[in-house]
């Protein structure tokens, strides 16, 4: 029951903490130079990452998916299959799950410690909000790179699966083919589909990530276990709601 | 040295706001079962440095986080000037500084940085003045040298340092200290300790002094307050408290070291 309730309480902290934050859009302009810092860490820092995921995805997707479609005589489709699983699923997802192992953990650790520190307290008593300070930028920043990482990523694990289709002797698939079984099928809305999943999944990561963080009490300890509860909770979460979010976009 | 330095310092540009008076009545403080604070009433005049004293445990942190309005009471009230202040309005209309036992800088930020945090997100004024208020702070805690530094660079005093130098540049109605001479050496207490006064002097502020420091309370405070598990036990004058008989105060301000009857004997002798 306990825990039933600290899964209510987390659920809805993180729901008061996104509208504190969001009460403080009108200050935007003033922490632009936040967001630019947070967006770089997020974002550049993950794009290697993103990048080396989504090709061997795309590679190993490819690979699988041309020994089956070969047997059946349909390898022209490759091109379709790796498109749509990409842009549609793998992208956003993989983005989203990445950026909770590297981003999120990463800004619970650093805002725990803050709270562990009095950090937290001493920007309460000097009246500026945490949410405005340190929630907003964050939350801005994934904003603006999720979509980013997300077209990145697709557009390399795209190039992973024509590398394997031409460069493997027994799927022997042009890139031309290739690209253009990726265009005929793949539509202008597949890839929308995606970046909303991505932007929902990355606001959400962040949000777990902030709250988590700013709830920390005690020492230590309890800073390991929040940022273990962070990236658990957001993987949980990813999943989840990846399922509603599909079931919606249909 | 510090008193000199201290003269040269003219007073910041206030403007007509003065300094407050805090209240706290039947205030009372639980976690789960576990009582902290007890039934705590007391009125700090504006202006006045109340030093309150007390062993370890005795509730007096969590009775300045209440001051400082971080932590909500479970029976009572606390009010500056009779406003909440844990209000963010409370806060905005009375500048009120922290001093953390800790330090607590923002470690991610520089000394100037954290030091012009307050200003520049409440844009009080303009930058070259606010350049101008930073460095006179860092004049006065003798650390112009660390300004470019990052906290973790610092030693635990020039942190405490950097600390009462952040809450000068607030330029605060209310300074509320937590144990500012713990970990440092004698001269730089002293220091510290002729800075809360002269604050005083100067722009009137009203400081709460949470401390061990016996030497600093009687220096400096102009009532002191005695906390003994969690409750109040007296608020007087130093001239006072010195001449208290209570048992309880007497042991706390003049501890005899005994060897032969050592106190943790007697302690693990009740116990069984």
């Amino acid at each position: 029951m306990n825990r039933i309730n600290e899964v209510f309480e987390a659920f809805g902290s993180a729901l008061i903490l996104a509208w504190r934050a969001f009460r403080s859009l009108p200050s935007a302009p003033r922490i632009l130079r936040r967001v630019s810092e947070q967006g770089y860490l997020a974002g550049y820092t993950t794009l290697p990452i993103v990048a080396i995921l989504l090709f061997f995805i795309g590679a190993v997707l490819a690979l699988q998916a041309g020994n089956t479609l070969r047997d059946f005589g349909a390898k022209q489709l490759i091109g379709t299959l790796v498109g749509e699983s990409i842009a549609r699923e793998l992208g956003p997802v993989m983005v989203a799950i990445l950026l909770a192992g590297r981003v999120g953990s990463a800004v619970t650790a650093e805002l725990a410690s803050m709270r562990v520190s009095g950090e937290i307290d001493a920007l309460v008593t000097m009246n500026i909000p945490p949410e405005r300070m340190l929630v907003l930028p964050r939350l801005l920043a994934v904003l603006l790179i999720t979509p980013v990482l997300t077209i990145i990523g697709n557009i390399i694990g795209w190039f992973g699966g024509a590398i394997v289709c031409a460069g493997v002797s027994t799927i022997g698939v042009e890139p031309e083919m290739y690209f253009q079984a990726l265009k005929q099928y793949l539509t202008v809305q597949d890839i929308m589909d995606g970046l909303i999943k991505a932007e929902i999944f990355g606001f959400v990561v962040m949000l777990i990530a902030c709250s988590t963080g700013l709830r920390t009490r005690g020492g230590p300890r309890e800073i390991g276990f929040a940022v273990t509860k962070s990236v658990v909770f957001s993987l949980i979460a990813i999943l989840t709601l990846d399922y509603f979010i599909t079931k919606a976009l249909d | 040295m510090a008193s000199l330095r201290l003269k040269s310092f003219s007073p910041p540009v206030r403007d007509d706001r003065s300094p407050v008076r805090i209240s706290v009545s039947g205030l009372s403080k639980s976690y789960g079962a576990q009582g902290v604070l007890h039934d705590i009433s007391l009125e700090v005049k504006p202006g006045e440095i109340f030093v309150i004293m007390g062993p370890s445990g005795s509730g007096k942190s969590v009775l300045m986080r209440h001051i400082a309005g971080l932590e909500l009471p479970s029976a009572g009230t606390v009010a500056i000037n009779g406003q909440d202040p844990s209000l963010p309005e409370t806060r905005d209309r009375f500048a009120l500084a922290l001093v953390f036992q800790s330090g607590a800088l923002f470690n991610s930020l520089s000394v100037y940085e954290n030091l012009a945090l307050y200003p520049l997100e409440h844009r009080l004024c303009p930058k070259p003045e606010i350049r101008e208020r930073v460095m006179r702070a860092l004049r006065i805690l003798s650390i112009e040298n660390a300004v470019h530094k990052l906290p973790a660079e610092l030693s635990g005093g020039m942190k405490k340092r950097v600390a009462i130098a952040r809450a000068l540049v607030m330029e605060p109605q209310v300074i509320l200290y937590d144990e500012p001479t713990s970990e440092l050496d004698p001269v730089m207490a002293a220091t510290i300790a002729e800075i809360i006064a002269t604050l005083k002097e100067q722009f009137s502020v009203t400081s709460v002094v949470v401390s061990h420091d016996r030497d600093l309370a009687f220096a400096i405070a102009d009532r002191i307050a005695v906390l003994h598990q969690g409750r109040l036990i007296a608020v007087q004058t130093p001239a006072e408290l010195r001449e208290n008989r209570d048992p309880i105060i007497r042991e706390f301000l003049q501890p005899a070291i005994n060897l032969q009857e050592p106190r943790f004997k007697k302690l693990e002798a009740n116990h069984d």
